[in-house]
């Protein structure tokens, strides 16, 4: 039974290349951004100012942001894929960044007018921005919990958390692109909570799906 | 490094087999298949034992399925480990069946060969020589001789509270003696 087993594994044999893992992870990652970028630019429209808004902090910060957060999520989603696989570091790279976040939007709030302070934290979009994030990073969600399927994570929900991570940074990104909000209380708040909640919704698909 | 001459040679095999070498995939497969019966039927209860060729063959099967996840930089004895670990406790939990050996007081799927256990012996009472006669006594019987603290403790007349506090404050002692600064 078992030797009849081996053989047939062993005549399925194809070569696996030494980054075979990555690819198929990014092979799985990169379409579904596409995907959401064109929801974002046919459903939600690019912000209307999106010519000049590289020319803002602004824009920097929050494309930075998203993009590190979607970087940590990401590293720790190919170390969690592997079997017995354990990583702190972007966890708490993670923390650090949201901490550097929430200092700058201190002191921008300190710098601020009065009245201004409000758009700088709710802004006109607060309400919306994070189920928008969520609504962008559900096809990437999907296809990067679908790739995780394939390998071999020993905690699940934790690989779902990260693979949620991956997901909701890079939905938050292409977000980014749509939104005109300029307040750095806004980006901590609001866009950290769509991030999270989509880090959340991963945790509890990875705990269901990812048995294997 | 890894110097061990069952994870160097299997490594190797490994290596092969993930560059397309299927007839050394197939001794690699039946080889771990070996390592992998005895590990899963050391496991499992007697009445269970007839569970652990299932086992091994889910295991294998998920070796060949997911053999994308091994880190060609990293220990094959450590992650064929990893999973057949993941594999029994995945299904004892389905099965809700009892284990003869609790989970969290595993012995690896790869046993060492006897030369090197004499050796290793040897530099044990070395290295214990360093603690009190009492402290590396109990180490020896919970993490060597697989007692439990309680069994260790009533040989040494000692409550189970000292005993623990006692093995742990040897084991910090060797740490800081042998580990030779942050690991």
């Amino acid at each position: 039974m078992t030797d009849e087993l081996i053989a047939r594994l062993a005549s399925d044999l194809r070569p696996v290349p030494r980054h075979a893992m990555r690819r198929l992870v990014l092979f799985a990652w990169f379409p579904a951004l596409l995907v959401s970028a064109g929801l974002m630019w046919f459903w939600l429209g690019p912000r209307a100012d999106l010519a000049t808004a590289p020319g803002t902090m602004m824009f920097w910060t929050k494309f930075s942001y998203t993009a590190a957060l979607a970087a940590f999520g990401g590293v720790a989603t190919l170390a969690l894929a592997r079997p017995g696989g354990r990583i702190r570091w972007p966890w708490l790279a993670a923390l650090v960044l949201l901490a550097v976040v929430v200092v700058g939007a201190f002191w921008q709030l300190a710098l601020a007018e009065p009245d201004g302070m409000m758009p700088l934290i709710t802004g006109s979009s607060s309400l919306v921005c994070p189920w928008y994030i969520v609504a962008l990073s559900l096809p990437i969600l999907a296809a990067t919990l679908g790739a995780l399927r394939r390998l071999a994570p020993t905690r699940p929900t934790l690989a779902g958390f990260a693979a949620g991570l991956f997901s909701g940074g890079t939905g938050a990104w292409v977000y980014a692109f749509h939104c005109g909000e300029n307040g750095m209380m806004f980006l901590a708040l609001w866009y950290t909570l769509g991030i999270l909640i989509v880090a959340a919704l991963g945790a509890v698909l990875g705990r269901l799906v990812l048995r294997w | 490094m890894q110097t061990d001459p069952t994870e160097l040679r299997l490594r190797g095999l490994m290596l092969a087999a993930l560059d397309g070498d299927a007839a050394t995939y197939r001794s690699l497969l039946a080889e771990l298949g070996r390592h992998l019966r005895r590990y899963f039927t050391r496991r499992l209860t007697p009445a269970y034992a007839f569970h652990a060729e299932d086992l091994v063959q889910e295991t294998l099967l998920a070796i060949h399925t997911r053999r994308m996840t091994y880190d060609r930089d990293r220990p094959l004895t450590a992650w064929v480990y990893a999973i057949a670990h993941h594999k029994l406790v995945d299904h004892v939990r389905r099965q809700s069946i009892r284990l003869t050996v609790p989970l969290d007081d595993d012995t690896p799927v790869f046993a060492h060969d006897e030369t090197g256990d004499a050796v290793a012996r040897r530099d044990l009472d070395t290295v214990l020589d360093a603690v009190p006669a009492r402290t590396s006594d109990l180490i020896r019987r919970t993490k060597v001789d697989g007692q439990s603290v309680a069994e260790a403790a009533a040989a040494n007349n000692m409550s189970e509270t000292a005993a623990k506090v006692s093995i742990h404050r040897g084991l910090k002692a060797l740490a800081a003696r042998f580990a030779g600064g942050a690991k």
